[in-house]
């Protein structure tokens, strides 16, 4: 208790101060260094470099994990816990910043936005990211989660001539505020109940409480308003469409898959930590929740006619799909949300990927006619489309199909037949609006001729979620072993 | 090489598509020939399957097992019995001759067309020899993708509709079966402790009768869309007409054959209790026969030539179901040579529609009369079509239909009666349709310069008279290779019921063989 700030603590934040300190060091030698524009690309070196203190970080935690046999190192008194629930999620998050920093300078310069500050707002998102999947203290995670809000609200609304990009920015503000203030509402009544804001004290003391003692169920509603706006699930979920549209596409797909993956790390700590004990209390509301989702997400998408928004809603329905997982609540279950959250972030970054690649000088490029032909004009292009597709629709061998085999075995398991064969029906509606984008990309012609816009980054970037999309699915057992260990304990 | 023939056979169209991929698409004769070179080779490594095939050996041959994700216990996990063996090659004929005759009829996105067809080949390779339910639901689903595009991009007017049409509603049963599958996957391991999809365990699954009735419902949504079965046949006749020549053939000649194979080979061995069930095998009879009497009353109604022949799918698909739920060995031995039959016949009357349509571009009966003047050749092999898909006696549909209606009749009158009227039905709609297109004199002017049959296009299609008359004349080798599988099954299903083969023997199998009567108590390894 004596010391401040011990070698432990700094072990168990090593990873987020790189991101911080890198993300610092942009917004300083940004003007400093760069002051031709075209020179800021350099900045992605930053970036990468961040990345990499960060994986290394990360994999010496769980060298360290592996090597001394304990299940969890915990720092700052408890309010950090390393894991292989945390690490796990963190090497998502690693992944989704790479892939989103190197393919954004092409975007940013088209759209005549490209500064220094995008960078950071992108490693200090992902250091909010870090401690919610990481964090095991009610103020430590709301912190977490302000720290990535906020970097999003700026992002979402980079575009700064552009009147959509700042509608969604302050939509999702609005909204976004709104909801944090149900989240810390209900973490106060947490605090109120155990006089203490670390998770375990949490969990202790509603375990103690009845089931369906009001106070805890008070708690229990108002954090999961935040917690269900967070991966955007209904009756939450307004926001999503617009902040997806508007934003600039490369912060769409940081957006929906980062902040989601990092929403669902926090969901579960919160839904498998404290508030385990008043499963029969959220059990039917959440099934009445991930149905609802389900069910807007995929009926909405269908008459979509703009690729972002029809995207927006399809990653509506996967926070359905996600949530089933958790409402089985078996070990498969849950190792099946992990499975979905790796399937999802890069199939779901390919597709926004191949959209970002639609963006050229004077052409938006995100409407259904803008991809038309696409097959004609760039094969390569389509064909990685339609596996992502594919995979978000949940074809094999595609690794879509992984996410949602686990998830509707953990259906099976648990007896919740009625939720398999809706949560199953709704992978043909699913279908069918995924193939407007195919059919639109295959069967149709264009006369416009400019060619996509392409980078050296966009390129390895694709290439790499294809090439993962594909293997996951068809030889997923290195990555099935990965997300096991995963599993909260 | 010899232990991996089957994967060799699997693997061989897919290897050949990735190939195709470094063929510059402007070289289209280049990717052709390419093209039909594999498919040559597809047909070529399966031959050898034939020969070293134990008609009289139990279980399933060729086997070949490796691990592929241990954590869920999926195996890449293949073999073949005599039912898989037939479809089998049935599949690598039939893809062969559709590769051929696309030669001229596909002008535009050669490259896209023929590796969709490629990997269309393996997936259906696939179904018919997975032995793990995991890897057969793979492949169940990646032959799909590529049907869509055959349809969607190379089909008629209205062919997007058509396609996506078939893909969401094969796609919304299989969900369902995927369903079933994991049912029965925790079911296995709720007993044994152990989660493993191959087909030859999950056997030993001793279940309750409720619980196999909703998984054999579950099934048959999947299975019967794919079919089609009454009344879930309505994507049939859209992906028919719409489809380009080929895809229509590998449609009806093999697609749907993955259906009746799915109830052959998981419904009845894995879901015995409820397969014999009474009111199960009421509701399916009863459709199987509404099938075949609404399919040919539909076709004797159509004016468009192929949306005739595609409701005369529904038609004679309905005798494949009910000769599998007669439950008697005759009834399923009919129904897979039926199967083979219909993919024959049927995928010649494709072909046929597809000459006359290259010449002409047009499907409307009307347009037709006295072809038999202009064209000789063409009127005798669709003659020979015809008479084949009608049941005639010498040729192999009689054999398919004869087979299945003793075996229909040995479980009940009644059933048997309808489904009678169903071939003579068969027989008017087919007559009807030669005297109408063929006979009489050339009332159309447009017809009277068309060309005969070329040589590549009787080359596509004596393969297929050939093997009609074989299976009319001598179908004693269709029914060695069934007899130890069909029996295996009717053995699950109604245990003590499995003879009935010898009778069958006497009429058409010179040298009848005594069936395998040995109790088999849990699996059939």
């Amino acid at each position: 208790m004596s010391q401040f700030y011990t070698a432990t603590d700094h072990f168990t934040i090593v990873p987020a101060l790189m991101l911080a300190l890198f993300g610092s060091a942009i917004l300083m030698f940004d003007f400093l260094l760069f002051t031709d524009l075209r020179q800021r690309k350099w900045l992605l070196l930053f970036v990468l470099l961040a990345e990499g203190f960060t994986g290394y970080g990360l994999w010496r935690q769980q060298a360290y994990l592996t090597a001394t046999g304990v299940a969890e190192i915990t720092g700052f008194h408890g309010s950090v816990t390393i894991d292989g629930f945390g690490i796990y999620y963190n090497w998502i998050f690693v992944a989704a910043a790479v892939i989103v920093a190197i393919v954004s300078y092409k975007y940013l310069e088209i759209s005549g936005e490209h500064h220094g500050e995008y960078y950071a707002l992108i490693l200090f998102a992902q250091s909010g990211m870090y401690f919610l999947a990481m964090g095991t203290d009610l103020i430590t995670l709301f912190i977490g989660l302000e720290l990535m809000a906020l970097c999003f609200y700026v992002m979402v609304g980079f575009l700064r001539s552009d009147k959509r990009s700042n509608e969604a920015a302050i939509k999702y503000l609005l909204l976004g505020a709104f909801s944090s203030g149900f989240l810390v509402y209900g973490f106060s009544v947490m605090y109120g109940l155990a006089g203490s804001t670390k998770l375990t004290a949490v969990t202790a003391a509603i375990a103690m409480r009845p089931a369906w003692d009001p106070v805890v169920f008070l708690a229990l509603a108002t954090t999961s308003v935040g917690l269900l706006f967070k991966i955007s699930a209904v009756p939450f979920h307004m926001w999503a469409p617009d902040a997806y549209e508007g934003a600039p596409t490369t912060v769409t797909a940081y957006l929906a898959v980062g902040s989601k993956a990092a929403s669902i790390a926090f969901l579960l700590r919160m839904f498998l930590g404290p508030l385990a004990t008043a499963r029969n209390v959220w059990e039917p509301l959440l099934s009445v929740v991930a149905v609802a989702t389900l069910t807007i997400g995929n009926l909405a998408a269908i008459n979509q006619t703009n690729i972002k928004r029809l995207l927006a809603y399809s990653s509506i329905s996967h926070a359905g799909y996600m949530l089933l997982g958790l409402i089985a609540g078996n070990e498969t279950g849950i190792n099946g949300i992990a499975v979905y959250v790796l399937v999802y972030t890069f199939m779901n970054l390919g597709a926004f990927l191949v959209v970002v690649a639609l963006r050229r000088a004077n052409i938006i490029g995100e409407g259904l006619e803008d991809i038309a032909g696409l097959m004609q004009k760039s094969p390569g292009y389509a064909v990685l489309m339609l596996i992502f597709l594919l995979s978000l629709s949940g074809i094999p061998p595609t690794a879509g199909f992984l996410g949602k085999y686990y998830i509707f075995l953990s259906l099976i398991q648990t007896g919740h037949y009625t939720l398999a064969v809706i949560a199953v029906l709704y992978v043909a509606v699913a279908v069918y609006y995924y193939f407007r984008i195919v059919r639109s990309m295959f069967a149709r012609e264009t006369e416009e001729k400019a060619p996509l816009a392409t980078s050296f980054g966009l390129r390895v970037a694709l290439a790499v979620s294809g090439a993962l999309t594909l293997v996951i699915g068809i030889y997923p057992e290195p990555f099935l072993r990965l997300a096991q260990n995963s599993l909260l304990r | 090489m010899e232990h991996h023939l089957l994967s060799i056979v699997l693997w061989t169209p897919l290897a050949g598509m990735l190939i195709l991929f470094f063929i510059p698409e402007a070289n289209k004769k280049l990717i052709r020939l390419w093209a039909n070179v594999v498919a040559l080779t597809g047909f070529a490594v399966s031959v050898p399957l034939v020969f070293r095939f134990e008609s009289g050996a139990t279980g399933f041959q060729f086997v070949e097992r490796a691990d592929w994700i241990p954590s869920l216990g999926a195996r890449y996990l293949i073999g073949i019995d005599g039912i898989s063996l037939l479809l089998l090659m049935l599949t690598t004929v039939i893809g062969f001759l559709a590769i051929l005759s696309s030669w001229n009829a596909i002008q535009d996105r050669v490259k896209e067309y023929y590796a969709m067809f490629l990997l269309l080949q393996t997936g259906m390779i696939g179904v018919f020899t997975a032995l793990d339910f995991f890897l057969f639901f793979v492949f169940w689903e990646v032959v799909l993708v590529p049907m869509y595009f055959i349809i969607g991009i190379w089909g008629g007017p209205r062919k997007l509709y058509a396609a996506i049409k078939f893909f969401l509603y094969t796609l919304a049963g299989s969900v369902l079966l995927l369903l079933g599958i994991l049912t029965l996957y925790f079911q296995y391991y709720k007993q044994f402790g152990v989660y493993t999809f191959e087909i030859q365990e999950l056997m030993k699954l001793q279940l309750p009768l409720g619980l196999e009735q909703v998984v054999f419902w579950a099934f048959f949504l999947g299975f019967a869309v794919k079919v089609p079965m009454f009344p879930f046949h309505t994507w049939l006749p859209d992906a028919h007409v719409e489809a380009p020549t080929a895809g229509s053939v590998i449609l009806a000649s093999v697609l749907l054959k993955m259906g009746t194979y799915g109830f052959l080979r998981f419904s009845l061995p894995l879901l015995p209790q409820a397969s014999a069930d009474r009111t199960i095998v009421q509701i399916l009879v009863v459709l199987s026969l509404i099938a075949i009497i609404y399919g040919a009353l539909v076709s004797l109604m159509q004016q468009d030539w192929k949306k005739l022949v595609a409701y005369s799918s529904v038609s004679h698909l309905g005798f494949c179901t009910l000769g599998i739920f007669a439950l008697t060995p005759n009834g399923l031995a009919g129904s897979v040579i039926q199967q083979i039959n219909h993919g024959i016949s049927t995928g010649m009357l494709f072909l046929i529609i597809g000459v006359v349509y290259e010449r002409r571009h047009t499907r409307e009966i009307a347009e037709y009369g006295g072809l038999a003047h202009v064209m000789p050749r063409f009127a005798t092999v669709f003659a020979i079509a015809m008479f084949s898909s009608a049941g005639l006696p010498l040729l192999n549909g009689f054999i398919g239909e004869f087979t299945i209606l003793q075996g229909t009749f040995e479980a009940s009158r009644v059933w048997a009666a309808f489904a009678v009227s169903g071939v003579i039905l068969g027989a008017a709609y087919l007559l009807w349709l030669y005297q109408r297109t063929m006979l009489g004199q050339v009332t159309n002017e447009k017809n009277r310069g068309l060309p005969d049959l070329s040589f590549r296009e009787l080359a596509v299609f004596l393969p297929l008279i050939l093997w009609a008359f074989w299976i009319g004349l001598y179908p004693k080798p269709y029914f060695d290779v069934l007899q130890k599988p069909v029996a295996e099954i009717v053995e699950r299903v109604r245990p003590n019921r499995g003879q009935g083969l010898e009778a069958r023997g006497q009429l058409a199998v010179s040298r009848p063989q005594a069936p395998d009567l040995r109790p088999r108590p849990g699996g059939s390894q």
